[in-house]
């Protein structure tokens, strides 16, 4: 969990404009409270490579 | 003054003693020259560590105890590591204010249970993975 406005920085390098967002591996986010079904999809989407 | 009013203490109190199992320790990193959030976030989990037996504050300084902010992966303060039977990662940046207070709290709860409570289809496909994988969740205190 990281504290958006704390962390102005990081907000901005992730370009955080609503919560909760998700980074995963610095490369993709997810924004909202998704199911976890949803999360689990980004999750391994982006650990798959070229696709 | 204390950060957690009278009444919350009790209940999580209560919520402890039924739902944390085995011992949490929470490390927390701060620094001499204490900013804001990092004395704030310090004395909540000092205040937090005293609601239960099994929950343990440990307090570090970010600068002269960098070789242990290192062997959390903790790279910036205020920042608490919620550590308990294991290192499962569980990290908290900022002051876990307002209803990320429930956040702590239930991190607490998980890590002593070294249960995520995730479903079982859930915990099939993450285990799948090889790879080591950070997941920032960014919040805001509301």
């Amino acid at each position: 969990m990281v504290e958006a406005i704390e962390f102005p920085h990081l907000a901005n390098k992730y370009q955080v404009f609503g919560v909760p967002l998700t980074v995963i591996n610095e490369t993709t986010s997810v924004e909202g409270m998704v199911p976890e079904s949803a999360l689990v999809e980004a999750l391994l989407k982006a650990l798959s490579p070229e696709e | 003054m204390p950060l957690i009013g009278d009444r919350e203490k009790e209940e999580v109190r209560g919520v402890f003693a039924e739902n944390v199992s085995s011992a949490v320790k929470l490390a927390m990193f701060t620094q001499s020259f204490e900013c804001e959030f990092c004395a704030k976030t310090r004395q909540l989990v000092e205040e937090v560590a005293a609601l239960s037996d099994l929950v343990e504050a440990e307090v570090y300084n970010f600068v002269t105890d960098k070789p242990i902010a290192d062997s959390y992966g903790v790279d910036k303060i205020p920042a608490i590591a919620i550590v308990g039977e294991k290192d499962y990662g569980v990290r908290f940046y900022g002051v876990p204010s307002g209803f990320e207070f429930t956040t702590l709290i239930e991190g607490v709860i998980d890590v002593s249970r070294g249960e995520s409570g995730l479903g079982e289809a859930t915990k099939e496909a993450v285990a799948s993975i090889t790879t080591p994988v950070h997941l920032q969740v960014f919040i805001t205190p509301t």
